[in-house]
């Protein structure tokens, strides 16, 4: 069995989120929009092969909304 | 740097170089810019009326101020940038009604963002570029059908941002000639201040209307909020016209000089016509090259430590947007248009809480107005030469016309 040597956790704060949608088009398989337009995180524990996505959402959301932990697993 | 003296200090802020600093070549930052960039990414200018402010002109330095709380938008307070002159004659009392959203600081702009962001998600964007598509390819049938020659901008651009913002907002059929002559009377800096006070009764009156009479549109939405009393009528009138101000210029000019980039790099354009999922990165990089805006203020609320910048509480900043996408030190030969390359963190819609709510709005329409364009006009090019076509400097640069042959 293979263990997956990394594990990421995405964290969306839709208290700050201000709808640019930004995260959305970075990562369309994690981030999504609600009706009124605040993030909605559709997968906060995404396999490792999303982390260029994942960083580029943090990087692109204007207001910060978006952080994650990248952790190796032992 | 020079020491950053206290305001109005005599010495060394008497030398300091001058904004606003003017376009030559029509899709290049003033050439200005690099000697403020020679200075620091932060440094101390002069604007018009005398008064220092700093200047903002790194990429990493843009990002971090622009996302600081301590950033105000405040234009009442004393020391709020005033980039270009012109700006001076639409802060008189009655304009204090366009404030909403891009001069207003949280809590206030937290829920007027809120209030409009529903119509701004990127579903209802996807659903209505459909409609932007028949507009641009309807307005083009038209052009073809009139002749072998047009001026782009009243033939095809202005008409269909001017229609897309009536379909969006939700103006009535019959009164979509006068609207859209009320905005474009707005690109006319004589007649500017009598458009906007026009604009504001229109608006003022049509959404009493809607009231009793709904239709379907931004404001139709909003006008529900009114009667459920969780809006002000006068906020929303002041919504209507901050969308009508802060969207149509700027996507009517970045549509023109994207037209005339392409056409200035036709190389560009025919890997676009062969490969047309190159659009994507192709808007972006149109957006980052072409940035137009003279300058994004804002107004410190406490002291910040920037590199080597010691910005005090109440200075005013002005963001230099189209140097910052031109920071060699964020991206490479920054002065060449390159459609390859992925450049979705410039910063020509800002950053911070206040990027533009309609970005992805304005992102669809560069994209359906240059390609449908480019399809449908193949052989569209230059009627004078680049040199002879007429700019307009100003807080938003433009071309103020484009003449074009095919």
């Amino acid at each position: 069995m293979t263990v997956d040597p990394m594990s990421i956790r995405i964290t969306a704060d839709t208290a700050v989120c201000i709808g640019a949608g930004q995260c959305v088009l970075s990562a369309p398989a994690l981030f999504d929009q609600d009706d009124a337009g605040t993030v909605v995180l559709l997968n906060g524990q995404p396999a490792a092969d999303s982390l260029e996505a994942v960083r580029e959402a943090a990087y692109l959301c204007p207001s910060r909304a978006i952080t994650y932990t990248e952790t190796s697993q032992p | 740097m020079a020491e950053t003296n206290e305001s109005g200090a005599p010495g060394a802020e008497d030398a300091l170089p001058e904004l606003p600093m003017t376009r030559t070549c029509p899709y290049q930052p003033p050439a200005e810019y690099e000697d403020l960039r020679a200075r620091g990414p932060v440094t101390r200018v002069r604007q018009f009326d005398g008064r220092p402010v700093w200047a903002v002109t790194g990429h990493a330095e843009t990002r971090e101020l622009m996302s600081n709380p301590a950033m105000s938008v405040n234009r009442f307070h004393p020391n709020f940038p005033m980039p270009i002159p012109a700006l001076t004659q639409l802060q008189t009392p009655r304009s204090a009604a366009i404030g909403a959203l891009i001069r207003t600081d949280p809590p206030e702009h937290t829920k007027q963002r809120r209030d409009i962001l529903p119509s701004f998600t990127l579903k209802k964007i996807a659903g209505i570029k459909p409609e932007i598509e028949q507009t641009a390819a309807s307005l083009l049938t038209d052009m073809i059908a009139n002749g072998d020659s047009a001026e782009l901008l009243d033939a095809y651009v202005k008409p269909l941002v001017a229609t897309v913002l009536s379909q969006l907002l939700g103006i009535p059929y019959e009164d979509r000639n006068y609207f859209e002559d009320l905005t474009y009377r707005r690109f006319d800096p004589a007649q500017v201040v009598d458009a906007m006070s026009d604009l504001t009764d229109y608006l003022a009156k049509l959404l009493v209307a809607k009231e009793t009479e709904p239709g379907e549109g931004l404001l139709d939405d909003l006008v529900v909020q009114v009667k459920d009393g969780t809006l002000e009528r006068d906020e929303l009138v002041r919504y209507a016209l901050v969308l009508v101000i802060a969207g149509q210029e700027t996507t009517a000019n970045t549509i023109a000089l994207g037209v005339l980039t392409l056409l200035e790099h036709p190389e560009q354009l025919e890997e676009l016509r062969a490969e047309p999922e190159l659009w994507r990165n192709a808007v972006e990089e149109l957006l980052r090259f072409l940035s137009l805006t003279g300058g994004l203020s804002r107004v410190a609320t406490e002291d910040i430590t920037i590199g080597d910048a010691q910005i005090r509480a109440d200075d005013g900043i002005i963001f230099l947007n189209p140097a910052a996408n031109r920071d060699e030190a964020q991206f490479e030969r920054p002065n060449e248009l390159d459609i390859h390359r992925n450049v979705r963190n410039h910063l020509s819609f800002g950053f911070g809480i206040h990027q533009c709510i309609g970005q992805n709005l304005a992102r669809v329409e560069l994209d359906v107005a240059l390609r449908t364009l480019f399809e449908k006009v193949p052989d569209l090019r230059l009627a004078v030469p680049m040199q002879e076509i007429p700019v307009k400097q100003g807080l938003v640069f433009g071309l103020a016309e484009l003449p074009v042959e095919w």
